[in-house]
């Protein structure tokens, strides 16, 4: 290699960076991301590699309700894992499923990261009265339990609500319980690192041009304040997935006409002891391998950003 | 400072004070029956700059010198006191009208690895100020423009593609000289530029700068705790101690013939070749707590030359024969002479002051 310094793709900087070196050497985090790409990769595009469309009710047929998977006694080549007391395949149910929980958990994540690196951001710099009446509504949210506050928000909606415009509103009920419970971590972190940032000299340099300060905040210190929050949106995606899970699970989430994992869990709950295992079993295995995948990445990318364990 | 009257001042600083609110929040106060808490971080600082020279700031860390820096360039606001910039006083300024002063103001940094962000190319860093100040008009003129100041600096054009990490201390502090030079400034604030760096690689920047004033007629204040440092730059000095300047005048009358006690300590500190094994004069105590600064002259706990007056009454600055000024009660009764002054504190050490005053 020459010494003269010459520009690097973009692609081979990734290639040769500490976090891809990471990644590639150890089988664990391959693993977790081949199994999250899959899911995902499968959810997506859910409405093209489903063999059935668990929701129209006409192709739908009793006659082959409560089937076993193809490899039980029993089992109908149609329905590689069985079906449910309605005839629905819970393949195709466990990719549409996956896809509702995959966009909650993504958009509440997102908001949930929006909301929290605005107001940490503005938080940390500004200080003063402003951080404080944000940093007391952190600490009040952060001393209720989460699932009890998204209990709380369901249940208001649903009260406010008529009834009709329950299963519609679930998606969106869902993705503010969510978000309003957990973008309280993201603005603590940020704060904090804002708060160490906003003393160093190069924001110092940009207030001396002038930058105004939202300008300095975006453009300059964002930027040296994403690593960690990376890391917590991952971690967040899992647990935001597993929220969803849970208020499904307990009847305040999806509906069983447009189900999530969650949901698909509660309904085959009921059918476990009657022997039907298998509309339980699956959609809760998938829940365990995209939660532990997802988490196992964020483990990594904690890892790998952490200037301590390099 | 009384040295430059032939022409008008660049900067001129008049009483400049600053007084940090240290007080715990109101609840506290309350509850906790606590009193107000205040830091006199700079007490009544009179300095003038004269176009085209450098004026340096000496002192022992925590006398005030940083934030005299950051007053100056605007970073905070004065407690009380004038700064005069060619005319105008800045501390009375709105912070809309701040903006044409801006540009003729800049700063150099201490930590040339703090001053620098990490995730901005080079190239960015240093079009930062002529953006913000719609210095250039165009893409490719604003990039010939941060060619030819890394240039100026030393460096390759082609070194704006990289990252602040791929560049030493010295080369980060170039980068950051070619910042604060962009907007062709007529002063720089010098805070511990070249602290942080190797003594090999400080001498390079601190060339730099030399030339550089000579280039483009930069006026300096340049803020250092080396006097070796200063010695090199500096037209005039300033001896700063907890927060008040107790002697300045011509750099060359300070370091020949420094008259305040703290100052011939300081000269005393720095080390010379041809001292040998001489019984150097150990350096008594510490800053005291500028919280609770001590009654008097602050310097007084540490001064061998302290009476019940030094303790009493603060000494005011008074002209001296040789273009200085000095604020202490010793050198104005002339209590100065003796060429060993028995130490009041210690176990009897013995303070040896006179160095250079013969």
């Amino acid at each position: 290699m020459s010494l003269e310094a010459f520009p690097q793709s973009r692609l081979a900087a990734i290639i040769e960076s500490d976090l891809f070196y990471k990644f590639r050497t150890s089988w664990i985090t391959v693993g977790a991301f081949v199994v999250t790409l899959v899911i995902v990769l499968a959810a997506v595009l859910a409405p093209w590699i489903a063999p059935h469309d668990p929701f129209d009710v006409s192709t739908l047929s009793l006659w082959d309700s409560e089937l076993p998977p193809v490899w039980a006694e029993g089992g109908d080549p149609r329905f590689l894992l069985g079906t449910d007391n309605q005839g629905r395949d819970v393949f195709s149910a466990i990719l549409y499923g996956s896809r509702i929980s995959l966009a909650v958990g993504f958009v509440s994540v997102a908001f949930a990261m929006v909301i929290g690196i605005v107001i940490g951001l503005v938080s940390g710099y500004f200080g003063g009265a402003i951080d404080a009446f944000f940093m007391r509504i952190a600490d009040v949210m952060l001393s209720f339990p989460t699932i009890l506050v998204a209990l709380l928000v369901s249940g208001i909606v649903r009260g406010a609500l008529p009834r009709e415009m329950h299963d519609s509103a679930a998606l969106i009920v869902l993705v503010f319980a969510i978000t309003v419970t957990t973008w309280v971590q993201y603005a603590r972190t940020v704060r904090s690192s804002t708060m160490v940032e906003r003393s160093r000299e190069y924001v110092y340099a940009a207030q001396l041009v002038g930058r105004k300060p939202f300008a300095i905040l975006f453009s300059h210190i964002l930027p040296n304040v994403m690593g960690p929050v990376l890391v917590i949106a991952t971690i967040n995606l899992a647990m935001a997935i597993l929220i969803e899970a849970t208020l499904s699970f307990l009847g305040v989430g999806m509906p069983p006409t447009n189900p999530s994992l969650g949901t698909l869990i509660r309904v085959g709950n009921e059918y476990l002891f009657s022997g039907v295992w298998w509309v339980v079993i699956f959609p809760s295995l998938t829940l365990v391998a995209l939660v532990l995948a997802v988490n196992l990445l964020g483990d990594w990318l904690r890892d790998a950003l952490n200037p301590k364990l390099r | 400072m009384s040295t430059a009257t032939e022409q008008k001042p660049l900067v001129a600083l008049d009483g400049l004070s600053k007084t940090f609110d240290l007080s715990p929040p109101l609840l506290n106060r309350l509850i906790e029956r606590k009193g107000r808490r205040s830091l006199r971080a700079v007490d009544g600082l009179n300095i003038d700059i004269p176009r085209g020279k450098t004026f340096a700031l000496v002192g022992e860390s925590g006398c005030g010198k940083s934030t005299v820096a950051k007053l100056v360039v605007g970073l905070h606001g004065a407690s009380a006191g004038k700064i005069t910039f060619d005319g105008t006083d800045l501390t009375k300024l709105a912070a809309a009208d701040r903006g044409a002063f801006r540009k003729r103001i800049q700063m150099i940094f201490q930590d040339p690895y703090a001053s620098l962000n990490p995730r901005w190319r080079v190239r960015d860093i240093i079009a930062e100020p002529l953006r913000s100040f719609g210095i250039t008009s165009s893409k490719a003129e604003e990039r010939a423009e941060v060619g030819r100041l890394l240039e100026l600096v030393g460096l390759s054009a082609r070194d704006g593609e990289k990252f602040p990490h791929e560049f030493s201390g010295g080369q980060r502090q170039r980068i950051s000289i070619a910042r604060a030079i962009s907007s062709k400034p007529e002063f720089l604030v010098c805070d511990e530029p070249t602290s942080a760096l190797d003594v090999s690689v400080q001498s390079q920047v601190l060339n730099l700068m030399r030339d550089l004033q000579d280039e483009l007629g930069l006026t300096y204040l340049f803020i250092s705790h080396d006097l070796a440092v200063v010695d090199f730059m500096s037209d005039y000095v300033g001896v700063m101690y907890l927060g008040r300047l107790v002697e300045a005048g011509p750099a060359e009358r300070i370091f020949s013939a420094p008259e305040h006690p703290y100052t011939r300590l300081l000269m005393d500190t720095v080390p010379d070749i041809t001292m040998g094994r001489r019984n150097r004069a150990p350096v008594i105590g510490e800053v005291p707590n500028p919280i609770t600064p001590p009654p008097g002259c602050s310097f007084n706990p540490r001064c061998p030359l302290a009476n019940d007056r030094c303790r009493a009454q603060a000494p005011e600055a008074r002209k001296r024969a040789g273009g200085s000024i000095v604020a202490c009660h010793a050198v104005e009764e002339g209590r100065d002479t003796p060429e060993t002054v028995a130490c009041e504190t210690g176990e009897g050490a013995r303070m040896q002051l006179a160095r250079g005053a013969a």
